[in-house]
């Protein structure tokens, strides 16, 4: 049958190459409609009513939702959260995690195969179960650090990180920058693992420093990484969700408020499930439109 | 090339099948009546201890062995995953049949969107309906239509250790609030963290603004708010704020309680670090569960009512309370109504009374409680001229959040007691 040329061949051929098509992405297709595409419409028509998510939709609001939730001080304070995420991951988490990935890429100390692994064990733990661990390391009365503070200084109050609306925050920011550092990390180290040593050694043999090998020879190489870790990092960071769940739902008086806690908290536990829709509509805009500004602007030059 | 193409055609419509087989399964089976007499009801709890577990079922199996022609699907889930799952269903319009519930504002919304069964007939003037006070029954209806039924109801009461009060020179508990003041500040004098208070969670925050607004304004204060004649920016409820500020100020709670979870809180309680915790009829469980020795002080640990506020239209006997039932849902047939009736029964409920785990509501089954702590709850509720179900429960979901949120504000003091109330009352229009 190969090489034929028969018309009939070519139909079939043809044919099967639809039914190949049709079982290859057939199934992702579906499930990806089915699962994603038609709940964005969904929630999007949601964001249009006043809906307590029982019964039809009847009160049309028009986009009363969106200018309430604009208005929204909490909301506010939600997407700035979001945003502070965003800027200390990439200030303080990525070069970081950049900076350990190029002292324990290579095995050149032993130490260097247990570290890889030790920092990237926060990542290994679930979102849920590291919440509930940190909560216990901050708890005022019998966590960790206080323990120690009372080991110093015997008799003082302690600290209660997770127990107050200026302080929260942070406390929850210490513990992101823990827990996805290494992910970073081991990403950095595939990366670097993808740079020839010839290279380096190349550039020493022409006299170059440390610092101006990392800086001149390996950084520009690993700048695709390093892209795919921002873009990674801010979407993850947009739709925080877990972690600031399990350490005391965004509170007190929403110190640690993102807008995914804000979503479940004015959607779903107040019954507002078309004003919680519009938080999920500015959500997805807010990501869709981040995603397709960075893939033009930086992945760009990847695929050309 | 043939084969290939077969494998092909044969893997789409498999798949396709799959898909369309998933779909018919979501249409539910309906819980109804077959023509053969025989009957099945869903029936959804979310005690997930093992001899809760074994209690619902052996009411159920007896009750099936009773009744040959009746089937009960249990269906056991935890209490969030329990949540989540109902709010599914109810989205979509398909209630289990007899299903836990807490009445008031949430099985409002039910009963609005018409998902449950209006089982008044039952209940009204019958047999069963003179087993329960009309009180308690009442958290279960709606708009004078019964949609469900209790078969625990408890008070929340200050649980305390008697030994720390003691050794700050008290043997009662106080029963006004500048002695329970002034008691606090003794506590702390002994070193002792006087208060615990999981305002974590805010909900055991609201028990101490609601207590306070009904002993300072009485029931014609929250009367009002439902007529339309008074606000909750009246001033019972901006007091009630201001008297939590005095006792935060006077450092009454422990370190960190605007971040403290409810088993945390009751931990210290357990532990014997805090003297007292107002809360529910499960303080003393919860306590023993989450101290380090599993059964928390013991014979030390005493309970009493909320004090009078000096001046305030409340009775002394007034109590805000709360507890567990079941709604029954929409397409449920007659035989779940008659099963909620035989697991509200007195013979059922004193069992589970006798457990440790509920303050029973139908009458004579306190024979069941035998710790006269227990005793003193079912009592306070029994006693209740004027019975207030949990805030956040009574109102709907949207007004309930909006009071936790501006206690916690209170406690935090990012809200003056008068921008608290006024940001409820904000809530409470605009959910009109």
């Amino acid at each position: 049958m190969q090489g034929s040329t028969t018309p009939t061949a070519q139909l079939r051929r043809r044919q099967a190459k639809f039914f190949t098509l049709l079982l290859l992405i057939g199934p992702a297709f579906v499930v990806f409609t089915l699962l994603i595409i038609v709940p964005v419409i969904q929630a999007a028509e949601y964001s249009l009513f006043k809906w307590n998510g029982l019964g039809p939709l009847t009160q049309f609001n028009g986009l009363r939702n969106f200018t309430l939730l604009l208005r929204d001080l909490i909301f506010q304070k939600a997407l700035l959260h979001n945003l502070l995420i965003i800027v200390f991951s990439l200030l303080v988490e990525l070069p970081l995690a950049l900076l350990l990935a190029l002292i324990v890429r290579r095995g050149t100390f032993k130490l260097a195969v247990f570290f890889r692994t030790f920092f990237f064990l926060p990542f290994v733990l679930s979102e849920v179960i590291t919440g509930v661990l940190w909560s216990y390391i901050y708890n005022p009365q019998y966590g960790l650090i206080n323990s120690i503070i009372h080991l110093f200084a015997p008799g003082s109050t302690g600290i209660a990180p997770l127990g107050s609306p200026t302080s929260v925050f942070w406390a929850v920011l210490v513990v992101i920058i823990w827990k996805y550092f290494g992910l970073h990390m081991t990403i950095y180290i595939a990366g670097l693992q993808g740079i020839p040593v010839e290279l380096e050694e190349a550039a020493r043999i022409d006299g170059a420093s440390n610092g101006q090998v990392t800086r001149l020879i390996v950084l520009p190489l690993l700048a695709t990484t390093i892209q795919i870790t921002i873009f990674f990092s801010i979407i993850g960071s947009l739709q925080i969700f877990d972690l600031i769940w399990a350490m005391g739902r965004g509170d007190p008086v929403n110190g640690a408020e993102t807008m995914v806690t804000y979503l479940y908290k004015y959607g779903f536990q107040r019954f507002n499930m078309g004003y919680g829709s519009s938080v999920a509509v500015a959500i997805f805009v807010i990501c869709l439109a981040f995603s397709v500004v960075y893939q033009r602007l930086l992945l760009r030059g990847e695929r050309e | 090339m043939k084969k290939f193409i077969a494998i092909a055609a044969v893997s789409a419509a498999v798949f396709l099948i799959a898909v369309g087989s998933a779909f018919a399964g979501a249409q539910r089976e309906t819980g109804a009546t077959a023509s053969s007499g025989k009957v099945s009801f869903s029936f959804w709890h979310l005690d997930t201890a093992d001899d809760q577990k074994a209690y619902w079922q052996g009411l159920a199996d007896a009750y099936m062995k009773d009744h040959p022609n009746v089937t009960i699907n249990i269906t056991v889930l935890e209490n969030e995953a329990f949540k989540s799952k109902i709010a599914t269903l109810m989205q979509s319009g398909d209630p289990p049949d007899l299903f836990r519930n807490w009445g008031g504002g949430v099985m409002i919304e039910y009963a609005k969107a018409g998902l449950l069964r209006d089982i008044t007939s039952f209940v009204k003037g019958t047999e069963w309906g003179k087993t329960m006070a009309p009180g308690v029954i009442a958290v279960y209806s709606y708009d004078g239509k019964q949609y469900g039924m209790p078969y625990d109801m408890g008070a929340v009461t200050f649980w305390y250790n008697k030994d720390m009060l003691a050794s700050a020179g008290y043997t009662t508990f106080p029963n006004t609030w500048s002695g329970f003041v002034t008691m606090a500040s003794k506590l702390k004098s002994t070193g002792v963290i006087p208060v615990s208070l999981a305002e974590g969670d805010k909900w055991p925050g609201m028990f101490w603004w609601a207590y306070l607004a009904m002993r300072i304004g009485g029931r014609p204060a929250f009367d009002n708010i439902i007529s339309g004649q008074g606000k909750f920016t009246a001033q019972p409820f901006v007091e009630a704020g201001q008297k939590l500020v005095e006792l935060t100020k006077a450092g009454a709670f422990q370190e960190g309680f605007l971040g403290t979870k409810q088993a945390d809180g009751a931990a210290l309680v357990g532990n014997g670090k805090a003297a007292m915790e107002l809360m529910g009829q499960w303080g003393p469980t919860t306590e023993a569960q989450n101290a380090v020795n599993k059964t928390g002080i013991g014979d030390a640990l005493g309970t009493a009512p909320f004090p009078m506020v000096e001046g305030g239209a409340g009775a002394s006997t007034d109590a805000l309370g709360g507890g567990n039932g079941y709604a029954v849902g929409k397409n449920a047939p007659d035989a779940a109504v008659d099963f909620l009736k035989f697991i509200t029964a007195e013979p059922a409920n004193a069992k589970y009374a006798s457990m440790g785990y509920i303050i029973p509501t139908a009458k004579g089954a306190d024979s069941g409680l035998s710790d006269p702590k227990m005793k003193l709850v079912k009592s306070i509720v029994d006693k209740a001229g004027y019975f207030q179900l949990y805030l956040d429960q009574y109102y709907s979901p949207a007004v309930g959040g909006a009071i936790n949120d501006a206690v916690q504000q209170i406690f935090a003091g990012t809200m003056s007691p008068a921008q608290a109330a006024a940001s409820v009352q904000q809530a409470y229009d605009s959910n009109q």
